[in-house]
């Protein structure tokens, strides 16, 4: 018996999500009286350290090529892995790779699926895991009935542990399938944190009146180490890049801190990101639905408050 | 080029959300249904727009009650050109696979769409079943398709970017937003509708891995705490001290 997780990576550095479902795996596994296994896919210089954040061993598959994504490879990878360490759980992570995953191992190893888990399962008297359904509006509480369960874990539900114990690497030997998928090209923004990742988010919306007064959002974003979202109608008239774009018909996102300015809140939008930890809601109209869902509020101009919150985070930023 | 496009219900965004039977069953009372806006806005258009550029055959199939046929008859009116119901209430995502995979199996589409996920349960597990279940590749989140001859070049949404793939038919695909722009159907459309052929069909017997034990609604927000917007280090000092999340 073991939980084993995939630790996805891009070149030699973990994603977030490999950390979190390092301790995630850590926790179950403890619960459960057994090990935590890290399963890395491809080339990577330094798969040990998944140990530092819960991982008690680490099996790594064609240790020394890249293994582009095509969700049948890394399938066939993941079930041997599973049937090597005689895995009774599997975690991924609820990502574009997680996703693509998660239903087909569950089909493969007849396995059940709880897709965007928030929770650690509930252990006594059968398997239950909790996920956020109906666009945050409610939490449904699934019993997995099959003797392999699959989690795929959402973003920011767990926080990563970290120590300094490496764990122990073993190759393992998979003869994967000729990838069906050729991968051509990759483009994605560099040097900011990828919205589903980021624990906090600055999000602006048509209350911004024009994309050249982005300034002052990018500045709050950096002044925070935020990333920067945007409300759909921005997105659609290309004030901003449609990757910005969060709510129902774009990316779904629970960070830990979310600042919505000039944003009314519309149910659309709300659906994307009402699991956010803390919300904070900047508009002139006191009316504005966004405050029902809100923690924090400011009722005035952004164009005045935003510069104002700026130099009081400097300050206290400077201070702490 | 034969096309198959899953279509599912769900309710409205805007519906209101309860549960009854302890807690284990949505309350459908009352509530709005729409197509799943993946499947109906990018999915299909996007089938029929290469229908009509390179011509084929648009199927459509729900897996559902017999009400789910109004949004089986829109689909039809967008462009489908026939239907399929697997007859079943209340199904999760593995029967649903199982179903659309039992049907495909035998009829050589070259094209299996879906949308990315459903707006009730957000989960994105029946494409990826459907394709492992057939043996196919799976092409997840996509937003944009260009096919020429049997290979299609596909962009397909990851985090913070995308990523260009390039894959033969037949495969699986789930679309997201960008795949196609929406269509409304048309009154010819919603007329010949009522007469393209919907089949129904009785579905095979699948053992569930998953049950609901039952759902919660987390407890409603209290209520907002207004800052004085002249005073930014009120927010800072709650932010820090208060909600201690920075
Ligand atoms: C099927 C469907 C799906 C949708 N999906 C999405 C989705 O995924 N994401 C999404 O965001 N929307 C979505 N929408 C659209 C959604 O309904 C709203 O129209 C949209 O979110 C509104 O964007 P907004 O808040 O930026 O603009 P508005 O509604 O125009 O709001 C602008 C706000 O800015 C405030 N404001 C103006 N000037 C100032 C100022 N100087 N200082 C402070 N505040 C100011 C105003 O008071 C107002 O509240 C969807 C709609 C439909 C029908």
């Amino acid at each position: 018996m073991s939980v084993i997780f995939l630790a996805e990576h891009q070149q030699d550095t973990f994603k977030k999500s490999a950390f979190e479902a390092a301790t995630f795996s850590k926790k179950l596994a403890e619960k459960l009286g057994t090990t935590a296994i890290g399963v890395v896919i491809g080339s990577m210089n330094n798969p040990g350290s998944l140990g530092k954040y819960g991982a008690d061993k680490v099996l790594h598959v064609q240790a020394d090529q890249n293994v582009p994504f095509d969700s049948q490879v890394f399938t066939e990878a993941l079930a041997a892995a599973a049937k090597q360490s005689d895995a009774s759980v599997i975690i991924l992570a609820h990502s574009s790779t997680g996703k693509a995953l998660g239903g087909r191992l569950s089909a493969r190893l007849k396995a059940g699926l709880v897709s965007g888990v928030n929770a650690l399962p509930d252990t006594e008297g059968g398997f239950k895991a909790r996920k956020s359904v109906f666009s945050g509006k409610a939490n449904g509480i699934y019993n997995i009935t099959s003797a392999i369960k699959i989690l795929t874990l959402a973003g920011n539900a767990v926080k990563p542990v970290r120590s300094e114990t490496e764990a122990p690497v073993e190759s393992l030997q998979v003869t994967l399938p000729t990838a069906r998928i050729t991968v051509k090209e990759i483009k994605t923004v560099q040097g900011i944190v990828p919205l589903p990742e980021a624990e906090i988010v600055v999000s602006a919306g048509r209350g911004m009146k024009d994309p050249g007064n982005w300034g002052i959002i990018e500045e709050l974003a950096a002044t925070l180490g935020a990333t920067t979202a945007c409300s759909r109608p921005v997105a659609d008239a290309d004030w901003r890049p449609h990757h910005e774009h969060v709510g129902q018909t774009g990316i779904a996102i629970r960070p830990n801190l979310y600042f919505a300015i000039g944003i009314s809140g519309a149910i659309q939008h709300l659906a994307g990101v009402n699991t956010s930890k803390v919300i904070v809601v900047i508009n002139k109209d006191p009316e504005a639905p966004f405050f029902k869902a809100a923690d924090y509020g400011v009722v005035g101009d952004l164009f005045e408050v935003v510069p104002k919150l700026n130099d009081a985070l400097k300050a206290f930023k400077a201070a702490h | 080029m034969k096309y198959l496009v899953c279509i599912s219900k769900t309710p409205d965004t805007t519906a209101k959300i309860g549960f009854t039977n302890n807690n284990k069953t949505f309350d459908s009372n009352g509530v709005q249904y729409i197509m799943n806006p993946y499947d109906e806005w990018y999915a299909l258009v996007r089938a029929l727009e290469l229908k009509e550029t390179q011509g084929g055959d648009i199927t459509l199939i729900n897996v559902g009650g017999v009400d789910n046929e109004t949004i089986i008859r829109k689909g039809l009116a967008i462009g489908g050109d026939k239907a399929v119901r697997i007859n079943a209430e209340n199904p999760s995502a593995w029967f649903v696979a199982s179903q659309i995979a039992n049907y495909a199996k035998n009829e050589g589409f070259d094209i299996i769409f879906t949308g990315k996920e459903t707006i009730d349960y957000n989960g994105a597990e029946v494409p990826a079943m459907v394709a492992e279940l057939l043996d196919l590749p799976l092409i997840s989140f996509a937003s944009k398709m260009d096919i020429s001859g049997n290979k299609a070049t596909i962009q397909r949404d990851i985090e913070g970017g995308v990523e260009i793939v390039e894959v033969d038919t037949p495969f699986v695909i789930s679309a997201s937003k960008g795949l196609a722009e929406q269509r409304i159907p048309n009154m010819r459309g919603i007329m010949m509708a009522k007469t393209k052929p919907l089949e129904v069909v009785e579905p095979l017997a699948i053992e569930e891995m998953i049950e609901i034990d039952h759902f919660e609604t987390p407890p409603p927000k209290s209520s907002v705490k207004l800052v004085d917007p002249s005073d930014m280090e009120e927010l800072v000092r709650l932010l820090h001290e208060e909600a201690k999340i920075i």
